[in-house]
Parts: structure tokens; C-alpha cells; sequence
């Protein structure tokens, strides 16, 4: 991982809930590994999201939510970035998101839902994997 | 209390077994070089009475429901009478928990511990954009006074004690419970129950705030003072430790940033002139309940005695009942792993004897799938019973503060202590818990908790059954609790409904009437009570405080 261009995240917190240690540690876990990371903070709407995403240029958006909107706001997010042709960012989810939902969440593009206990090394050895380079 | 000749007799005897086990220690050595308790606390290998040199049973426990109330706030603690086994429950509509109320209730809970959703403990309606996907998830979704009349129809509000999980919208919910008291004939003197109300936790830790700290600890004290006037026996607040240490924070930051937290109620309640017994009978704690069980009895024992100081020596408090610190406890949420979640039962057990050997006024025990989802019927139960076994088959309650005298828990207290009051020394030279929170301390010192613990877990230095130790293939679990997404339209629907029959001349003249008692310096319950009757939504309330206090932005760092 020694290009000139390090991989760019935006760690980002969708719905109304308040718990943001898991996205605060990955974020963190993300900068040690030597990405650059931007966190937005709580409450985001999924308009907020896809806009700072394309305004930071990231590769990657990180989506942690543990309040049970996810079937609702995920849709909505991937519905944006294809309107505003940013499919090329992946988005990858973390948080209680029931075993049932993930088919369906991966189905509208999100590429992979880390669920509680996932190792935060996993979660950088699936960017570094998956992030085209160019 | 050994004479010194003893003592000395004591060391000589201990440095010749030290000596002996070095020597052991080198064929067969321990299994780390150090042990530290979950909070990183160092451990030594033995504790005698060689750690007690210093203590002085009176001034370091006294008797229980005497100060310091190191043993207890109460005589006889649970001889006399059990704690409170109140679970946390509520979700979808008003009418749906309203149903599980009252079940609880025939099942012979005295208590009810209201949940409600994120829209409504964010200020929002239903109907707002913010809300959508979130309406009746994490529990119910309040509007109105006419949710708050659905939600306890049929339940007599002087028969039953409500805890309610509201924090910066606290002063509406409360005045939505106190109309429908009054329309039900009940005297508000005769209310009892608590509001969360804890608004710098949530800036530190929950994230559920709306308005600035100025002004949000003005509603609180404008709480207390009509509280105290008029609803004696209702708890103002509930100072939460709780989700300081679900976000990561040790045992020792949990005590140091609750009582900071405490400390900085109790001085805008004083700069607000109200007298100090006058409120803080009525304040009251919320602690979690973690892994390491004698750290957590320590810790119990701990901030009971640091509180009991501080009330008497810092703000002078005369009632014994303005130093007791009266708590409620919740098993550690962020301990339980989706993997193998039978393990968690264990868990809940191990923290639950920790806040009954603890002293705990009222204890939820967590269930068993709640990494997962909300936790379905049968795994209550299983939480619940929990508790009843403890209770009423472990022996633990039959007499009062049992683990008192051990050495290493009498050590650990006092480190506790210590520990937490060089905390709050650190916050009182920031200029207290607001600008310590402004500054962003607190926060930064739970993430780089939360951030090593973390590391731990993947270094394999702290092991997690299931997790990173004993793992094993799973299917994925069945029969979570889902949220019916019609609850939302249901919802809206019902919004629709009371705007299209209220009186909204009376809506806009209420609102108007709080908006400008906002600009004063006046309380503000009495016109909050009144856009309540006037059946203002939740929204519209919050809306029109919003105008005048403007909202909280927070600083992020990572």
C-alpha cells in the first residue's frame, strides 16, 4: 500500500441514533492503517452523505447504524450516488443489521455488512482488496 | 486495627512467602507478567491485611443508610425489600406498548420503563424526514398527548411508577405524564417515577441532544424547581454513567465523568437559587454494569462514597438524603456478542450479581439477542428470571454488603475512588463538566478507551468467548423481533387526524406563549404544560425552543 494516492473513507452515520463507538474505532483502526478518513458525525441525512462523499473525492463510504432504519436509508443513498453517477464509490455498512436484511442490502450495491464482533483488520483487508486502483 | 507489633510480625511472615513463591515462579511462572482488572486497574497477587494499614472502618464505611453509605443507603438493604426488577420495554405504537404494559403489569411489576424512539427523543414528529425508517424502532413514538393517553389507558398513574428514557425533550414528556395525571384526578404530589433527563451524557456519550448546553441545563433546572414544588416524590433526573461506559469508557471514567456531570447539575440548580436539600433528594444515578465483577462492586461502593463527600463537604448539603447516591443499573449492553448469543445469558448473570452485590436500587438485566435485534418475548423472560434467581436462590440478598472487609475489594474501592476524584479534580481546573465536554475531553478520553479495548479484543490480549476464542460455525439466528414498517403510516395518519381537529388558534397562541417565556429567564413547564393541552405535537414544542436556543453542533475529532 505504498502508492503516492492513499485510499480515502468517509465514515458516516445515517438515522437518528446516537451510537457512534463502532464508527469512531473503525475510523480510527482506518487512519492507523494509513487511509485517509473523514468521520461526518451523527445524523446525516442520506443527501448530507453523497454529497461530502463527492465533495471529498473518497473512495470508499462507511455506513454505521445500529437504530434498524438501514432497509430505508441504504435504498436511498445508493438511489443518490446512481443519480449523481458516484456508483464508482463503494459503499460498504456496518452495525446490528439483522443476518435476514443483508441479501437484500447487497442486492441495491452495498458491497459488504460487517456485523458486530468483525475484527477492524477485516474490514481494512476488505478495502485494500476491493478499491480500484488506478 | 492490628497493633504494630503484629503488623510487623505480619510482614515478616509475608516477605518469607513472597520470597517462596518467587522461587516457585521460576519453574512454574503465571500465566502474564501483569494483572490488570477490565479498566486496566493493576492487580496484585494477593491482598491481606498488610493492604489495610490505612483503613478506618467508620470513616471508610460506616453502617449502611449512614454516611459515607459506602455499605448501602438503607438499614437493611434487601432484607427489608428487593430491589426494583424494571426492564426497558416499548416499541411501534402507543397502543402496542400500552398492551405490553399492561401485561407487565398483571405479571405483577410494579414499574414501567418507557422506551421511545429515536424521532421522539430527538424532538421530531412522526412525520418528519429525519424520522423516516426510525418511527417505533428502538421504542414507542410519542406525538401527542394523545400517544401519552394511549400509551397509559387504562393504567391508573398513581398505582404504577414510570421511569421514562427522555432526555433533551424531557420537560415535554413530563408535562404530557403531568396533564394526563391531572385529567385522570391524580394530585401530581402523588406521582412517582424518573425522567433520564441528563443532557451532558448525552453530549458526551448517547448523542441524543438538541439544544446547546445553556440552555439545555436551564430546562433541567426549571425541572427541578417545578419538581420540587409541586412533584416531591417524582426523580428528576437519572445521572447516567451508563452509556459513558457503553461508549467505551473504563469503570473509573464512568464514576469520574457521572459525578462531574452531577456536580455541574447541582451548581446551575444552585446558580438557578434553589437550596441545595431543596433538589437533591430527588436526584438520582444510572450505572452499568460490567464483565469484571469485583471492579464493578468496587466501583458501586466506590461512587456511593465519593457522591456522599461531595454533597456534604463541596456544596454543604444538610439532608442525608441530599448525599445518598440512589442508583439504577442496567447489564453492559456492549459486552454482548451476536456470536453464540446463549453466552450472553452467563454474561447478564455475572453483571447482574455484580449490581445486586453492588447495592443497586432498581437493575435491568439485558437479554440474550439484543446484539442482534430487539430482544423477543421468551428472551425477556429469560433476563427476568435472571434476576428472580438472584434474588431469591443465590443467597446474596440475606445480608447487607457482603464482600465488605475483603482486602481486595476495600483496596479496589478506594483506588476507584481516588482514581475518579483525580478525574474530577482534572474537570473542575477545565472550568467543570459543560466546558470540559465543550472542550471535548471527555469524549476523546472515552474513544481512546473504547480504541484500546478494542485493540485487545484483536490482539488476542483480551478474550471474548465466541468472538475471538472458542468460535464456532452458526446459522443465523431465527425469530428476532421485527418492527411492523406500518407503525410509520399509522403513525402519520394519526398526525393528520389531531391537526385536522385541534383548536390550532389555541396551538399558535400556546406556542407563541413559549416562545417568548424562552427569551426570558422565566420556567418554563407552566407554558409547556399548557401547548401540551393545547395539543401541540412534540415537533412543534421542540421547533418553537429551537427557534429561540438554536441547536447543538458537535466538534468531531477521530
Amino acid at each position: 500500500m505504498a502508492s503516492s494516492k492513499p485510499i480515502r473513507v468517509l465514515v458516516a452515520k445515517p438515522g437518528l441514533d446516537g451510537h457512534d463507538r463502532g464508527a469512531k474505532v473503525v475510523a480510527r483502526a482506518l487512519r492507523d492503517a494509513g487511509m485517509e478518513v473523514i468521520y461526518t458525525g451523527l445524523r446525516q441525512t442520506p443527501e448530507q452523505i453523497v454529497e461530502s462523499a463527492i465533495q471529498e473525492d473518497v473512495d470508499v463510504i462507511g455506513l454505521s447504524i445500529l437504530s434498524g432504519a438501514h432497509n430505508v436509508i441504504f435504498p436511498r443513498i445508493m438511489e443518490l450516488l446512481k443519480e449523481k453517477n458516484a456508483l464508482d464509490i463503494m459503499v460498504i455498512a456496518g452495525g446490528v443489521i439483522p443476518a435476514e436484511d443483508i441479501p437484500y442490502l447487497k442486492e441495491i450495491g452495498i458491497k459488504e455488512i460487517f456485523t458486530p464482533g468483525t475484527p477492524t483488520s477485516k474490514i481494512v483487508e476488505f478495502i485494500k482488496d476491493n478499491v480500484k486502483k488506478d | 486495627m492490628k497493633d504494630k507489633d503484629s503488623f510487623e510480625k505480619l510482614l515478616e511472615r509475608q516477605k518469607k512467602w513472597e520470597e517462596k513463591t518467587r522461587k516457585a515462579l521460576e519453574k512454574r511462572p503465571e500465566r502474564c507478567d501483569n494483572f490488570y482488572t477490565n479498566s486496566g486497574i493493576e492487580i496484585k497477587r494477593l491482598y491481606t491485611e498488610l493492604d489495610m494499614q490505612d483503613f478506618d472502618y467508620l470513616e471508610d464505611l460506616g453502617f449502611p443508610g449512614e454516611f459515607p453509605y459506602t455499605r448501602g443507603i438503607y438499614p437493611t438493604m434487601y432484607r427489608g425489600r428487593l430491589w426494583t426488577m424494571r426492564q426497558y420495554a416499548g416499541y411501534g405504537t402507543a397502543e402496542e406498548s400500552n398492551n405490553r404494559y399492561k401485561f407487565l403489569l398483571s405479571q405483577g411489576q410494579t414499574g414501567l420503563s418507557v422506551a421511545f424512539d429515536l424521532p421522539t427523543q430527538m424532538g421530531y414528529d412522526s412525520d418528519h424526514p429525519l424520522s423516516q425508517g426510525e418511527v417505533g424502532k428502538v421504542g414507542v413514538a410519542i406525538d401527542s398527548l394523545k400517544d401519552m393517553e394511549l400509551l397509559f389507558d387504562g393504567i391508573p398513574l398513581d398505582k404504577v411508577s414510570t421511569s421514562m428514557t427522555i432526555n433533551a425533550p424531557a420537560a415535554v414528556l413530563l408535562a404530557m405524564y403531568i396533564v394526563l395525571a391531572q385529567n385522570q384526578g391524580v394530585p401530581l404530589e402523588e406521582l412517582s417515577g424518573t425522567i433520564q433527563n441528563d443532557i451532558l451524557k448525552e453530549y458526551i456519550a448517547r448523542g441524543t441532544y438538541i439544544f446547546p448546553p445553556e440552555p439545555s441545563m436551564r430546562l433541567i433546572t426549571d425541572i427541578f424547581e417545578f419538581c420540587s414544588r409541586y412533584m416531591p416524590k417524582w426523580n428528576t433526573i437519572s445521572i447516567s454513567g451508563y452509556h459513558i461506559r457503553e461508549a467505551g469508557a473504563t469503570a473509573v471514567q464512568e464514576v469520574a465523568f457521572t459525578l462531574s456531570d452531577g456536580i455541574a447539575y447541582v451548581e446551575a440548580a444552585i446558580k438557578a437559587g434553589l437550596a441545595i436539600d431543596d433538589f437533591a433528594p430527588r436526584l438520582s444515578f444510572f450505572f452499568n454494569a460490567h464483565n469484571d465483577l469485583f471492579e464493578e462492586v468496587a466501583k458501586f461502593r466506590a461512587a456511593r462514597r465519593l457522591w456522599a463527600k461531595i454533597m456534604k463537604e463541596r456544596f454543604n448539603a444538610q439532608n442525608p438524603s441530599s448525599m445518598m447516591l440512589r442508583f439504577h443499573t442496567q447489564t453492559a449492553g456492549s459486552t454482548l456478542t451476536a456470536q453464540q448469543p446463549d453466552n450472553n445469558i452467563v454474561r447478564v448473570a455475572i453483571q447482574a450479581l455484580s449490581a445486586v452485590l453492588g447495592g443497586t436500587q432498581s437493575l435491568h438485566t439485558n437479554s440474550r439477542d439484543e446484539a442482534l435485534a430487539l430482544p423477543s418475548e421468551d428472551s425477556v423472560r429469560i433476563a427476568l428470571r435472571t434476576q428472580q434467581i438472584l434474588a431469591h436462590e443465590s443467597g446474596i440478598t440475606e445480608t447487607v454488603d457482603p464482600l465488605a472487609g475483603s482486602y481486595y475489594i476495600e483496596n479496589l474501592t478506594d483506588m476507584i475512588e481516588e482514581s475518579a476524584n483525580k478525574y474530577i479534580e482534572k474537570i473542575d481546573k477545565m472550568g467543570g463538566a459543560v466546558k470540559a465536554i465543550e472542550n471535548g475531553f471527555m469524549q476523546q478520553e472515552i474513544q481512546d478507551s473504547a480504541y484500546d479495548y478494542q485493540m485487545a479484543i484483536e490482539s488476542g490480549n483480551r478474550i471474548v468467548v465466541g468472538v475471538n476464542k472458542y468460535q464456532i460455525e452458526e446459522e443465523p439466528p431465527r425469530g428476532l423481533l421485527k418492527v411492523d414498517p406500518a407503525v410509520a403510516r399509522f403513525q402519520i395518519e394519526k398526525l393528520r387526524e389531531l391537526k385536522a381537529s385541534r383548536d390550532n388558534s389555541k396551538v399558535n397562541e400556546a406556542l407563541n406563549n413559549l416562545k417568548d417565556c424562552a427569551k426570558t429567564c422565566k420556567n418554563l413547564m407552566p407554558p409547556i404544560i399548557e401547548c401540551v393541552k393545547a395539543y401541540c405535537t412534540l415537533g412543534e414544542i421542540c421547533d418553537a425552543l429551537r427557534s429561540v436556543f438554536g441547536e447543538y453542533k458537535a466538534s468531531i475529532n477521530i
